[in-house]
């Protein structure tokens, strides 16, 4: 365990280095920090009008005093909350910082909440001030401002559109900003702000985060700035992170992972964080960027590659078969060379050659040029998709973590990947498996308790400090942690056969037609499936085919789609025939969906996680279908649009039958034991 | 101190004219082809600031308004005044040199360049540089080219299509092209912005973007929009003045609420024996 032991060196080198200079104990205090030992080094990019504006530690240093202290003079105080609304932009991270230097505590919110979901979290955590992202954000306020009474003020960074709305307790970023300049002019306002960081302790409450929650409502984790900060600092000294990496900040504010990648790490170790022009140019800025600090849900590689193997079919056949021969190449030696293993020169010649030809240039256009560490989390990674990543030389890792362990439980050193495991315990976390199964961890990271939710509190954690993750999982021969499933969701079919929805359900995703697929089988006699089709990539493939359609509707129906679904079905089912375990849930009966799963819906959250039994519920109909023997069904379902009116979609959805497998059935005994 | 300033708004143009005064008087107009009357004495006028719809049903005469106001037709009588002053008729380039500037009811755009290059089509006109300067592309017509490529880039943010900036034209949805076209017409900062069905073939998630675009245009950039629009929602809740035609003359002038429950305009749209 190589891998462990260096880690360790690293976070002991990186103590005595923060011991040196008294570590500093909040996210505020290391902003004073960095405008000194990192000063002119860049700390923020913004693309805005078609340019990369920078801001240096310093200039963020006076963007977020300038501010907190704005914030100050319109009444913000020690404890309150002030909830963060919008997408990734330099104005609401440094938000962040300037609420929790007055000890203010930030509340980020999903900016794609509807506005009742939006008033929930507001009202629960009596936010008293909001700064929002633009008019869009401003309205939803406006049109919840009777079920959020806490709420006093509302600031917005774009002031488009909003020139002639009431002004009394709304304002402008930059008005608050200057007002905060203005008054940094008087004397001893500056060491009086300082002053202010100063008091600020690691116990107290650094930031509360709002869990989607695949059940129930969202739920309010609080965390200490010592969670944000150990959890930072371990989470650099792990994959040596200096203040010379670059991170693209892309995901939702909201995100307990992008709060700790774009925010916290990038204060505790003083790298420069990068935020798009628009959420659609994301790509087009990660490949001008190229980060060297990559994290992304495995959807997010799965649409680059996708977007890569559309284009490649487009592609000369001359370039086409170089391609695919050095893909070939790079799946035989890529991994292996990536982990430090022998290699023999000739293919190592021949991996150069490729890298010059197809891997340098595919990883330029990836965005990727630079990157050092890239981790994936959130979801299972389709096992080809990882490999893929690998074998073109990019060091990308899995990451197991919470919310409510501010990240980090698990994760993969450099050198000992596998795709089916998600690594050894983070630093200074102890894991350790429940009778039935269910993981328990307790680090530095754990949160202190959910907001205003004692029952849920003493659910989840222990007396003692241990976490339950509510997952199932094991421990591989190696010490890696391996994760089957939700520990609730884990079932049995009628014969009494393990039936692991997630598991079934990511052996489907891993194809690039499937977008989403909900499993069910708990109790029943055999094993059945939704299936969601990805429009991009069977409309792509429904274009070069002169395949005719009008909406994903009559797309997701048509013969021709069932076909190729069917032949992916059969394909997971030979995979799931091969594993012990799992044979018995072989999928027996489908039904393309007529519609696309939508958080807007309620069908998925809004990280994109299956709400399965809220699926159940809405589809009953249909999954009783699958099951009844029945070749098709007419369902009304309805809908809800992006501005929050309603509709009914009207469909005839067909079930047909899956091809299965035969499985050793003593194997299936033997592992149920 | 050292903070990055938020970039300049956008200055209301300056044509002289006071807000809510008259910026174009149409007076008695009518145009006929052969023997065709597309439009018979045609009065109205526009304010500065306003947002001024022309309505009406098919072959009412709505287009001929417009391609007469910016100079494409010639009317055979009457005068038009912009900017205080009087023509008998406008040329294209009387009316794109004074500030007037339209986008069309079909898309007319050049498909094979990029969101970038048709916005910076519609600065051309303001390049001082002649083609042999901007051939050189050196010293000032680089700094003109500079110059003209900020305004294109507060336009690009300001329709949010930065994601497109590099994308031909041809190859972007018919919602989206519309809302480039009206970029390029914004390109030429006009002082009043002629708008031919801007929402035709739209979804209803489009329309409202490209509705609450011209709110903005008109609102942040003090632009002056007449427009011309089937979808009487839209209308309603977008124009200060609507003035309705019909077979070529008007039937009615006046605030939305006043034309919407006019006799004569409900008559011409739902169809009454002439």
């Amino acid at each position: 365990m190589g891998g462990v032991s260096a880690w360790r060196e690293a976070a002991k080198g990186g103590e005595r280095l923060e011991q040196a200079r008294v570590a500093p104990d909040t996210l505020a205090k290391y902003l004073l920090l960095n405008a000194e030992r990192f000063r002119g080094r860049p700390a923020m990019r913004y693309k805005d009008y078609g340019i990369w504006q920078s801001w240096s530690w310093d200039e963020q240093f006076e963007e977020v005093r300038a501010f907190s202290i704005g914030l100050q003079t319109l009444g913000l105080k020690r404890g309150d909350r002030i909830a963060v609304i919008g997408a990734n932009r330099p104005r609401l991270y440094w938000t962040f910082a300037a609420a929790q230097a007055l000890g203010a505590v930030p509340v980020p919110v999903y900016a794609d909440s509807v506005a009742e979901e939006m008033a929930y979290v507001l009202d629960h955590a009596e936010v008293k001030f909001a700064v929002v992202e633009d008019q869009e954000q401003v309205d939803k306020l406006i049109s919840i401002s009777e079920q959020v009474s806490h709420l006093e003020t509302v600031i917005y960074d774009e002031p488009r559109g909003l020139r002639d709305y009431d002004h009394t307790n709304l304002h402008a970023y930059r008005d608050v900003q200057a007002a905060g300049l203005k008054r940094l002019e008087e004397n001893g306002a500056a060491e009086a702000w300082r002053a202010e960081v100063e008091k600020g302790k690691g116990s107290d409450l650094g930031v509360m985060l709002y869990t989607s929650g695949t059940t129930g409502k969202p739920k309010g984790v609080m965390l200490s700035n010592d969670n944000l900060v150990r959890s930072a600092v371990n989470g650099n000294a792990f994959d040596r992170l200096t203040e010379k990496e670059t991170v693209i900040a892309y995901l939702p504010l909201a995100w307990v992972g992008d709060h700790l990648f774009s925010y916290a790490q990038a204060y505790t170790a003083g790298f420069c964080v990068a935020c798009p022009e628009r959420a659609e140019t994301v790509n087009e800025d990660r490949r001008e960027i190229a980060p060297t600090y990559v994290f992304a849900p495995p959807r997010v590689f799965e649409g680059l590659l996708t977007a890569i193997m559309v284009r490649m079919e487009d592609a000369s056949r001359f370039k086409k078969a170089m391609f695919d021969y050095f893909l070939a190449h790079a799946r035989k030696v890529g991994e292996p060379i990536l982990n430090g293993e022998k290699v023999g020169l000739w293919d190592r010649v021949k991996y150069g050659l490729g890298e010059f030809l197809v891997y340098g240039p595919l990883k330029n256009r990836l965005g990727m040029s630079r990157m050092r560490v890239g981790y994936t989390a959130g979801e299972a990674i389709g096992p080809e998709l990882f490999s893929f990543y690998r074998s073109i030389g990019l060091n990308l890792k899995q990451l197991y973590g919470q919310t409510e362990a501010t990240v980090y439980i698990t994760a993969q050193p450099d050198g000992e990947i596998r795709p089916d495991t998600v690594g050894l315990p983070s630093p200074e976390v102890e894991i350790r498996i429940a009778d039935n199964g269910e993981v328990l961890y307790r680090s530095p990271g754990v949160f202190i308790r959910y907001y205003k939710n004692e029952e849920a509190t003493r659910e989840t954690k222990t007396e003692d400090g241990w976490v339950h993750t509510g997952d199932a999982g094991f421990f591989d021969a190696d010490g890696h942690l391996k994760i089957i499933d939700r520990a609730k969701d884990v079932g049995k079919l009628a014969s009494g056969a393990l039936f692991a929805p997630k598991y079934i359900e990511n052996a489907l995703k891993f194809f690039p037609d499937i977008q989403e697929a909900v499993a069910f089988g708990h109790g029943r006699d055999y094993c059945a499936a939704f299936v969601n089709i990805d429009l991009a990539s069977v409309g792509n493939w429904a274009e070069r085919n002169n395949l005719a359609y009008a909406s994903y509707q009559e797309l997701a129906g048509h013969p021709r789609i069932y076909e190729i679904i069917s032949a992916h079905v059969a394909e997971a089912n030979r995979r799931l025939a091969a594993e012990p375990l799992m044979a018995a849930s072989q999928i027996r009966r489908f039904l393309v969906l007529h519609k696309e799963l939508d958080p807007d819906d309620g069908e998925l959250t809004r990280t994109q996680k299956v709400r399965r039994s809220f699926i159940a519920e809405r589809y009953g109909e249909l999954i009783e279908a699958l099951y009844d023997g029945s070749t098709e069904k007419y369902v009304e379902t309805q809908v809800t649009y992006e501005d929050g009116r309603k509709g009914i979609l009207r469909a005839t959805v067909r079930i047909v039958d899956a091809e299965v497998y035969p499985a050793e059935t003593e194997e299936i005994q033997e592992a149920a034991e | 101190m050292n903070l990055h300033a938020d970039p300049a708004a956008f200055a209301e143009p300056d044509d002289g004219i006071a807000k809510g005064a008259v910026l174009l008087e149409i007076r008695n107009i009518s145009l006929a082809f052969g023997g065709v009357k597309a439009l018979t004495d045609i009065s109205f006028n526009v304010r500065k600031g306003e947002i001024r719809a022309i309505i009406g049903p098919n072959g009412a005469g709505k287009t001929s308004m417009l391609n007469v106001v910016n100079g494409f037709y010639t009317p055979q009588k009457g005068s038009i005044t912009f900017r205080g002053r009087e023509r008998r008729a406008m040329k294209p380039h009387h009316a794109v040199g004074q500030g007037i500037a339209r986008t069309f009811q079909n898309v007319a755009l050049f498909k094979g360049m990029s969101t970038l290059d048709n916005i910076m089509a519609g600065r051309s006109v303001m390049m001082k540089r002649n083609i042999l300067w901007q051939m050189i592309w050196h010293g000032p017509a680089l700094k003109e080219e500079i110059a003209h490529r900020e305004v294109v880039e507060e336009i690009i943010d300001f329709l949010e299509i930065q994601h497109i900036r590099h994308t031909p034209v041809g190859k972007l949805p018919y919602g989206l092209q519309k809302r480039v076209e009206l970029g390029r017409a914004l390109a030429m900062e006009p002082s009043l912005l002629l708008l031919d069905e801007p929402m035709a073939g739209m979804n209803l998630e489009e329309k409202e973007d490209m509705s609450r675009f011209i709110l903005d245009v008109n609102q942040q950039r003090g632009t002056t929009i007449a427009l011309i629009e089937h979808d009487m929602g839209v209308v309603m809740d977008l124009s200060d003045r609507v003035v309705v035609l019909d077979y070529g003359k008007i039937i009615a002038d006046g605030a939305p609420d006043q034309v919407k429950n006019d006799q004569g305009v409900i008559d011409a749209y739902l169809g009454v024996p002439h």
